[in-house]
């Protein structure tokens, strides 16, 4: 973070602002060497530290029983052994397989339809509001009908999770072409910028930083509809994230349940800060403020 | 041949109007405005805001149609500069130019040579790797300029380009302006609001007044040049040019 304000900061001509800033930053930078963390790792570790904290309270005064909520240690005892249990591991690469393969796909058509609606006004009038109307409609809406189609498959899976992620992506790429600044177009044309090479050059370039919040939202899409997938169609010949969910569940083991959400919502905030730092990489080289999330 | 007889030819704007919109909305943003501009003239277009000078660039330049009215540039290319550098903020100073490069047709071969050639030139030789923002105002119009350059058009086209720059960096720039101005044989047509910057900078200035845009008066700069902003015929000049903008406006009661 400090990076990018500093920069940003620099641009400005006005040090009167510049100044405190820069103050509370070196106070802040103290305080975190107090406690020997550095400054950006301190905020989270106090939240899973309170988290930790409610939660074993929460334990404690007997709300539920042991075997419904279990405490911090046992959740995380489970957890330590699922990680290095190999059919635990067969479980998440498959969900993470289905994931990667749906995703690609949708990439690969979302960045079609997006293209094609964001170029021809005929497109666009013919599927542009549907495109937003399939992004609010809720995944698993669509699962009896995949269903009725592929039956308890892969497919079903694939399907809903294509449809859950395509929409977000070719949203975010017709609105990046739809913001380029209008003064960017008009220099490009009288530098004799035209036809497809406008496109390439100009227009897809300047769309690209709404691009890839469309392609973090259609993960975010895409990771829903998947686990809620794998509740709902069980494959008996393949373990997965949302099997063991269910799993679990049947056989009341709180603590197997909930070392296997904590590995979910793990993964999830992984490739968010992929994508974040994807993200953030090309909105500084191009001087704008890094997205917080 | 028909090339060689034409690039003598001037640069003609006859009975250009233009009207936005129809009907009881209709604003009429230049009405049948007449302009020659001969090969190397340096002519200014002077103005309040919303007489209709960008309307006449925009049009020149060949980015909008006339509603009625003939605009011959006698076969030149234009480049045009805008109030803003308007840098593709995802390119290098470098990638910038080369943009402008690729587009005017210049082999890849020839790009790197080109660049560092233009950058000497608005006197930036060590931009090349830096990225839009972490350039100054004065520093991305220089940018603008060169790729502008890139160009190689024979009528440089320029709406206001210091307006958004302190006094200290405009006065270089006009400078530099002059320089490659004369060094390059340009024709320019540049815009402004400011009746000191056209006197410093126009071998004419055309005076323009707005409902209907129009082409006023017309006032020949015949200094010397290098000039600068303070000498003291410029000033004079300047004050010229101050009193017909605020005198027209009398006539325009008349007229109306
Ligand atoms: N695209 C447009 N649509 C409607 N009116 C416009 C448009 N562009 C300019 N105008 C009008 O034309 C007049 C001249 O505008 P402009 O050429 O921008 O003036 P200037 O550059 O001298 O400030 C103004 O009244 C403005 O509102
Ligand atoms: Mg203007």
């Amino acid at each position: 973070m400090s990076a990018v304000t500093d920069r940003d900061a620099a641009a400005r001509p006005a040090p009167a602002v510049r100044a405190p800033g820069r103050a509370a930053e070196a106070t802040n930078r103290g305080r975190a060497l107090l406690l020997g963390l550095p400054k950006r790792l301190l905020p989270p570790v106090i939240a899973i530290v309170v988290a930790l904290v409610v939660w074993e309270a929460l334990v404690l005064t007997g709300w539920k029983p042991a075997y419904v909520l279990p405490d911090p240690p046992t959740v995380f005892a489970r957890l330590f052994q699922m990680v290095g249990d190999p059919t635990f591991l067969g479980g998440v690469a498959t969900t993470m397989t289905r994931g990667i393969v749906g995703y690609l796909i949708a990439l690969v058509i979302g960045t079609a339809i997006g293209l094609a609606v964001s170029r021809f006004p005929f497109v666009r009038s013919a599927i542009g509001s549907l495109l937003t109307g399939l992004q609010t409609m809720p995944s698993i809406a669509w699962f009896p009908l995949a269903i009725l189609f592929f039956g308890l498959s892969e497919q079903a899976i694939l399907f809903v999770v294509i449809l859950g992620a395509a929409p977000s992506i070719a949203n975010g790429l017709i609105g990046g072409v739809d913001e380029v600044p209008p003064p960017l177009l008009r220099t490009a044309r009288s530098l004799g910028a035209h036809g497809f090479d406008l496109y390439r050059l100009v227009i897809m370039p300047a769309a690209f930083p709404a691009y890839l919040s469309g392609l973090k939202q259609g993960w975010a899409f895409a990771w829903r509809s998947l686990l809620a997938g794998e509740l709902l169609v069980i494959i008996s010949s393949a373990t997965s994230l949302g099997q063991a969910l269910s799993f679990y569940r049947q056989l009341s083991d709180a603590p197997s349940l909930f070392a296997t959400m904590i590995v979910i919502l793990v993964i999830g905030m992984v490739v968010d800060r992929v994508f974040a730092v994807i993200t953030n990489g090309v909105r500084a080289r191009r001087g704008l403020g890094a997205l917080r999330s | 041949m028909t090339l060689i007889t034409d690039v003598r030819t001037p640069v003609r704007i006859e009975a250009v109007s233009k009207v936005f919109g129809r009907g009881a909305d209709a604003t009429v943003a230049l009405d049948n405005v007449d302009l020659t501009v001969e090969e190397g003239e340096f002519v200014c277009l002077l103005g309040a805001s919303g007489c209709g000078k960008s309307t006449l660039l925009a049009m020149i330049a060949a980015l909008d149609e006339p509603t009625t009215g003939v605009i011959d540039l006698g076969g030149r290319r234009t480049a045009v500069m805008f109030q803003d550098a308007n840098l593709f903020p995802w390119l290098t100073v470098q990638g910038n130019i080369e943009l402008a490069l690729r587009f005017s047709g210049v082999p890849r071969s020839d790009w790197a040579a080109r660049v560092r050639e233009l950058l000497a030139v608005v006197r930036l030789p060590g931009a090349a790797r830096k990225r839009p923002h972490e350039l100054s105002g004065g520093m991305r119009q220089r940018v603008a300029l060169a790729r502008s350059l890139a160009q190689e058009a024979e009528v440089l086209l320029m709406d206001e380009p210091f307006a958004a720059l302190d006094a200290i960096t405009r006065d270089a720039l006009h400078a530099e302006l002059e320089r490659i101005v004369r060094e390059r044989g340009l024709t320019v047509i540049f815009v402004t609001h400011n009746v000191r910057e056209a006197a410093r900078l126009g071998d004419r200035v055309l005076v323009m007044k707005p409902s209907p845009g129009r082409i006023v008066h017309e006032e020949r700069i015949d200094l010397p040049r290098p000039r600068q902003m303070e000498d003291p015929a410029v000033a004079v000049r300047a004050g010229l040019l101050r009193d017909e903008l605020e005198t027209q406006d009398a006539g325009t009661e008349v007229q109306g």
